[in-house]
């Protein structure tokens, strides 16, 4: 019995660290239902027509996500009309972060004219379940019937200071390849940016 | 006559001082990177961090605290800002002022991120704060805020 505890422990336990580890590409992600900056409710589920989505991990007060602000609405004006909308997503505990709050991401959102919905992971379980880790942090999801599949984790391109000096458009490359129904050619890139932040 | 010398020269020594305390390496990562490989009997304790990280900020005191208690011992404490933005040497300036860290400062400027991050580690994936403490061949890394314990800790080791 004691042994079948531990051995059910030791499962639970492994089960949760891979958890933890989040979405790796291949893998199948799961809807959330999130509040944007309007209030109302969304989920990947609402897009009817999409063929996948650009889910961004960002937040205001982070200078690499401010960096990528004018980029991300870039990508979501060209490819929305494609089917691949960018849903933004604020992972971060405004208790730690005050400038990420609810009413900071509406005021933001507001003053850049975001074209997006921007979400607010209050609980902070989206981004574990995804495995986001910093600001922005990229996943590109392709949609067949209800299966969303991780297509692409990574960096927006490869330069975060410059847009004009950016020679590789990792995110814009992936998105291409997908609507020609490739695999895109790089599937993972490391992002450089902040901590999400959490309490403890 | 006098007054005016006097006055010239510790205007000159104002403006030699500013002058200083403002100079920064600013490298890519080709050209910091040797400096994750020395293969001598110092213990290099690199820290990215940079002026609007919470956490970094934070955590600097920690490392400017090794850096004082290690002083005597080959340990070298390297602080690696990924500021950028205008006017960043003055601002980096005046912060390290402000915050009385003395610890060397090299400000990383290579906007290709991922062409570098897993070449500081495999392990890390581009957050910030990151640490790599290493000898030699052994090396240790934290993908998060560290503490002096943690790196007083992880430098006895090494030194063990």
């Amino acid at each position: 019995m004691m042994k079948k505890i531990l051995f059910l422990s030791f499962l639970l336990i492994s089960a949760v660290a891979i958890h933890a580890q989040g979405y790796k590409v291949g893998d199948s992600a799961t809807d959330f239902k999130l509040k944007n900056i309007d209030g109302k409710h969304i989920s990947l589920a609402d897009y009817k027509d999409a063929k996948g989505f650009v889910v961004i991990f960002t937040c205001n007060h982070c200078p690499y996500a401010v960096a990528y602000e004018d980029r991300i609405i870039d990508i979501d004006k060209k490819y929305k009309k494609k089917g691949f909308p960018v849903i933004a997503i604020n992972p971060n505990d405004p208790a730690v972060v005050p400038g990420d709050s609810f009413e900071g991401m509406q005021k933001r959102a507001k003053e850049k004219a975001f074209t997006f919905p921007y979400l607010f992971d209050a609980k902070q379980e989206v981004y574990k379940n995804f495995g986001a880790t910093k600001t922005p942090h990229v996943y590109i999801l392709s949609k067949n019937g209800k299966d969303l599949k991780v297509e692409y984790i990574g960096t927006i391109d490869n330069n975060y200071k410059d847009a004009s000096k950016v020679s590789t458009k990792y995110v814009e490359d992936a998105i291409n390849s997908l609507l020609m129904n490739k695999k895109p050619e790089v599937t993972y890139t490391k992002a450089i940016g902040c901590s999400i932040k959490t309490k403890g | 006559m006098k007054m005016k010398i006097l006055f010239s020269i510790s205007l000159l020594i104002a403006i030699s001082l500013t002058v200083k305390s403002q100079d920064f390496t600013t490298l890519n990562f080709k050209e910091l990177e040797p400096t994750f490989h020395l293969q001598n009997d110092t213990t290099y304790v690199i820290n990215f961090w940079a002026m609007w990280c919470k956490p970094c900020v934070e955590e600097l005191p920690e490392f400017e605290y090794i850096r004082k208690s290690y002083e005597n011992k080959k340990v070298k404490v390297l602080l690696v800002s990924l500021d950028f933005g205008a006017k960043v040497e003055e601002r980096l300036s005046r912060f390290l002022t402000k915050k009385n860290i003395n610890a060397e400062v090299v400000i990383l400027d290579d906007p290709d991120a991922n062409s570098w991050i897993g070449k500081v580690d495999d392990k890390w994936d581009g957050a910030l704060p990151a640490t790599v403490i290493y000898k030699k061949k052994q090396r240790k890394f934290f993908a998060r805020k560290v503490t002096y314990s943690e790196l007083a800790e992880t430098i006895d080791n090494l030194n063990r």
